[in-house]
């Protein structure tokens, strides 16, 4: 991992803050798009999606650095799927018994956190060849990353699209709603834009 | 005839206006990642829409044959992967055994058509919709890897035209292939409420 060079701190700090900004999955990596784009609309479902993820990628690290000396390399993807399911159905389960309307709002995007590939990869690239709790860390660090990434574009989309944030009115009251903020043509060119924004910032700061 | 008519909505419904790239995100990673060539763009959406039928069968025949009459929905999601990294094994072997050179060109991609959201998305739309006799079960998820087919075509089309523009620099690369995106949506948008 090239985050890890040129600093001197440890591995467990690395771990935890790589994620938040150099391996951003979200704007840096581009990986795992579908939620971002799918449940920004609102920065609250987008804040129950973020947590799940946090949830399941801290768990199946966990488990998948435990048994890392029993991988077998044809079997390996499908010994992930298999944990991450579990932990999803678990997460699934919860956030039907316990925000039923949540539940409802996120719908078939809970379960899709299965297929999301930033787990597979955290997965892959760094639990299943280092310790416990390296790799907790590293689903800690990677998931307020990606929890850090939907909750800033669903501001953005929930400020544009409705003038509200968490129901509290943040624009002036002559402004007219846009309502393409809500639509996915909204998500789309949004990620784009935040992506070029970020491109000048850090082009800016190596120059 | 009425039947007919109905399958055939149903299957134009998920190709054009409930497009899964277009209206739901699922598989936007290949839809932004691969799609740099049309040939290779045009395999990668059959190869999906072959995996995508076959896993959208399986998994709602084994819903309604076996999960649902068990009481055993809370293993629905875990036996879903399975099917579907089955599915999976079997285009892989399949393609390496018959399609050598397209084998090469897909490279890492094809096994990762097993995480790829639209597969998994149609197993559990088909149960979202209420998906009620195997016919349907077919042509919905024949039509949405058709769909994503589409979808992924497009968009290489249009980026094969786009290394010769003139894009700012900040833009260059992810950022303006999600813009386009974006308006190709806005396009898409126009089939919006033709059929339900």
């Amino acid at each position: 991992m090239s985050a890890s060079n040129g600093s001197i701190s440890s591995p467990y700090s690395v771990a935890l803050f790589s994620g938040l900004w150099q391996e951003n999955p979200t704007f840096r990596l581009l990986i795992g798009l579908c939620p971002p784009l799918a449940v920004t609309s609102a920065v609250k479902p987008a804040l129950t999606m973020g947590l799940s993820v946090i949830f399941v990628l801290v768990c199946s690290n966990l488990v998948v650095s435990l048994m890392r000396n029993l991988l077998r390399p044809h079997l390996r993807i499908i010994m992930f799927t298999v944990t991450i399911a579990t932990f999803v159905t678990i997460c699934d389960l919860f956030l039907k018994a316990y925000q039923p309307q949540m539940s409802e709002t996120l719908g078939a995007y809970v379960p899709l956190i299965i297929v999301n590939c930033i787990i597979i990869f955290r997965a892959e690239a760094r639990a299943s060849r280092s310790g416990p709790l390296v790799s907790m860390l590293d689903g800690v660090g990677m998931g307020a990353g990606f929890t850090l990434a939907l909750c800033i574009l669903a501001g953005v989309r929930e400020i544009l699209a409705t003038g509200h944030l968490f129901d509290i009115q943040v624009m002036p009251k002559a402004f007219v709603p846009w309502l393409a903020m809500q639509m996915p043509v909204g998500a789309f060119i949004t990620l784009g834009l935040i992506l070029g924004l970020i491109n000048v910032l850090t082009r800016k700061k190596e120059s | 005839m009425d039947r007919f008519t109905a399958l055939l909505m149903g299957f134009l419904s998920v190709v054009l206006v409930n497009n899964f790239v277009f209206t739901k995100f699922l598989g936007t990673c290949p839809y932004l990642g691969v799609s740099g060539r049309l040939d290779r763009a045009l395999g990668m959406g059959l190869a999906v829409t072959f995996v995508t039928a076959l896993s959208g069968t399986l998994t709602w025949m084994v819903d309604a044959y076996v999960l649902i009459p068990l009481h055993m929905e809370i293993a629905r999601y875990i036996c879903y992967i399975v099917i579907i990294a089955g599915a999976v094994q079997l285009v892989e072997m399949y393609v390496r055994k018959f399609f050598p050179a397209l084998y090469d060109a897909f490279g890492i991609y094809l096994p990762l058509i097993s995480t790829n959201c639209v597969i998994l998305g149609i197993c559990l739309f088909l149960d979202v919709w209420g998906t009620n006799n195997l016919l349907e079960a077919v042509v919905v998820s024949t039509g949405t890897g058709i769909g994503f087919t589409v979808a992924i075509c497009i968009m290489a089309a249009i980026r094969e035209e786009l290394i010769l523009a003139d894009v700012p620099k900040a833009l260059q690369g992810a950022p303006i292939t999600l813009i386009t995106a974006g308006l190709l949506t806005l396009a898409f948008m126009g089939f919006a409420g033709m059929i339900k």
